[in-house]
């Protein structure tokens, strides 16, 4: 999704859904942003290594994690919010070859911050679930 | 417990609760600013299209008038990057962490990070962490282990002590194989489960050695084997070398009925492996054939085993490379 178009504080009401967002787990894309991260803690790109320390494959790190937390609300919101925290927490975890997918909705609205609750969802349950702030013109 | 027992528990809990508000070390400086290069790296890997993080001109025309870097981004600004981390010891974090494994908490997972962002960053801003150990929890028994949560703080300033954003980060330190069993996990909670949790782990491995091979390999074709002194025909289990009868190191293997009587038992409840289910009876097996071995009993309740119950063998294959012999009710 190409973000252009801001949404503006108003047009956003208690209970908008957020658009769904599934991220298909490649390898490749695993590998890809534990590295774009700087994380290079073998157990999310080397295989053999990871099931040697007890894990059935590599798996996503907790920054990815974040940065998808961070796209699904500004593909949302647009280019113009500015996102004041992100908390979350940390379920099953994302291998390759599964889906997440990514849904959310607006749960407050208070004195020009808008509180979305998230959920980024696999084949084993959830991997993150999760409350972003954020401000919109 | 005994009261030296509860003396050692209470001192191993203060010694826990020195660590809060203690500083883990000096400040960590990022190996370069936020640069564009890093940026474009990080939303290519994640797909994300804002343009405020690579357009001039977008960024321009946003609330954000410049580039800026992804918040969530935070976190990379500081990473150590594909370096082996210096074996110094001496931070507090180290030996926090040396004295939960001392205790047996030698597993970990992250279970929650919480950013918080004082602006958004823009290139050149460079950034340092000073890392705080905020606390450090009680004895917990989660659905991964029973062990203690580490939540610590860190603060990302730029250069000029500007406070531009904190991470709060929490883990569980745990004793592996504490967990509550696969089954029994509401699959609706994730009260405590962690980014590592998983599907239930294989059995453990038997140590297979010469002496014992025949009978894993037995069992793999369902076949109970029991090993017999070639020399004056006595049964030995569990397999060794020598016959204690007659010393005789000669030996062959005899296909035992699986028919047998419950010699013993008991009804393990705790400490849980996550590859078993609990209540797990394992009962000591009197083999028609006249020796004994140790097994599951299965299809009968806990409360219904006796000692002298008739059973027979069932084959339990609880992996391609594992099968077992386990033991239920005769005749049902």
């Amino acid at each position: 999704m190409s973000v252009t178009t801001s949404l503006r504080y108003d047009e956003v009401a208690v209970g908008d859904e957020l658009p769904e967002l599934a991220i298909l787990l490649s390898r490749s894309l695993i590998v890809a942003t534990a590295i774009a991260s700087r994380d290079y803690q073998d157990v999310h790109h080397d295989p053999g290594l990871a099931v040697e320390r007890g894990s059935p494959d590599i798996f996503m790190n907790i920054l990815t994690t974040n940065g998808f937390v961070g796209r699904f609300i500004t593909d949302w919101a647009g280019p113009d919010a500015v996102l004041k925290s992100v908390k979350i927490r940390l379920g099953a975890p994302n291998y390759p070859g599964d889906t997440m997918t990514m849904t959310g909705r607006v749960t407050n609205k208070d004195g020009g911050v808008i509180e979305v609750e998230l959920r980024g969802a696999n084949s084993l349950g959830d991997h993150v679930t999760g409350t972003v702030s954020l401000e919109l013109p | 417990m005994t009261t030296t027992e509860t003396d050692a528990k209470q001192a191993f809990a203060a010694k826990l609760k020195a660590f809060e508000g203690r500083q883990i070390g000096p400040p960590e400086r990022g190996a370069d600013p936020v640069n564009q290069p890093m940026i474009r790296h990080w939303i290519e890997a994640i797909g994300d299209q804002n343009p405020v993080y690579v357009d001039t001109d977008a960024a321009a025309a946003s609330v954000h008038k410049e580039i800026v870097a992804p918040p969530v981004m935070l976190q990379a600004w500081v990473m150590r990057g594909f370096k082996p981390r210096p074996r110094t010891g001496g931070s507090a974090q180290d030996e926090l962490m040396a004295l939960l494994e001392s205790e047996g908490f030698t597993s970990v997972v992250a279970t929650n990070c919480e950013q918080e962002y004082a602006r958004y960053l823009h290139l050149g801003d460079h950034l340092s962490t000073t890392t705080v150990i905020e606390a450090v929890s009680g004895e917990k028994a989660t659905g991964l282990g029973v062990g203690h949560f580490v939540t610590t703080r860190v603060e990302y300033r730029t250069d000029d002590g500007e406070l531009v954003g904190t991470m709060r980060f929490r883990i569980l330190k745990f004793r592996p194989g504490t967990g509550r069993t696969a089954a029994k996990q509401d699959a609706g909670s994730q009260d405590d489960a962690g980014q590592e949790a998983k599907d239930r782990p294989l059995r453990p491995r038997p140590a297979i050695t010469q002496d014992n091979a025949f009978f894993f390999e037995g069992a793999k074709q369902h076949r109970l084997l029991i090993q017999r002194c070639a020399r004056c025909g006595t049964l030995r289990h569990p397999p060794r070398p020598m016959c204690a009868s007659c010393h005789s190191y000669e030996w062959d293997t005899l296909e035992a009925s699986g028919r047998g009587t419950v010699y013993s038992f008991v009804v393990n409840h705790y400490p849980q492996v996550p590859a078993f289910d609990y209540p797990l009876p394992v009962g000591l097996i009197q083999l028609d054939e006249g020796t004994r071995l140790v097994a599951d009993l299965v299809g009968v309740e806990p409360s219904d085993i006796t000692v002298g119950m008739a059973v027979e063998v069932e084959w339990e294959d609880h992996d391609p490379d594992l099968t077992l012999p386990a033991f239920r009710p005769a005749g049902r």
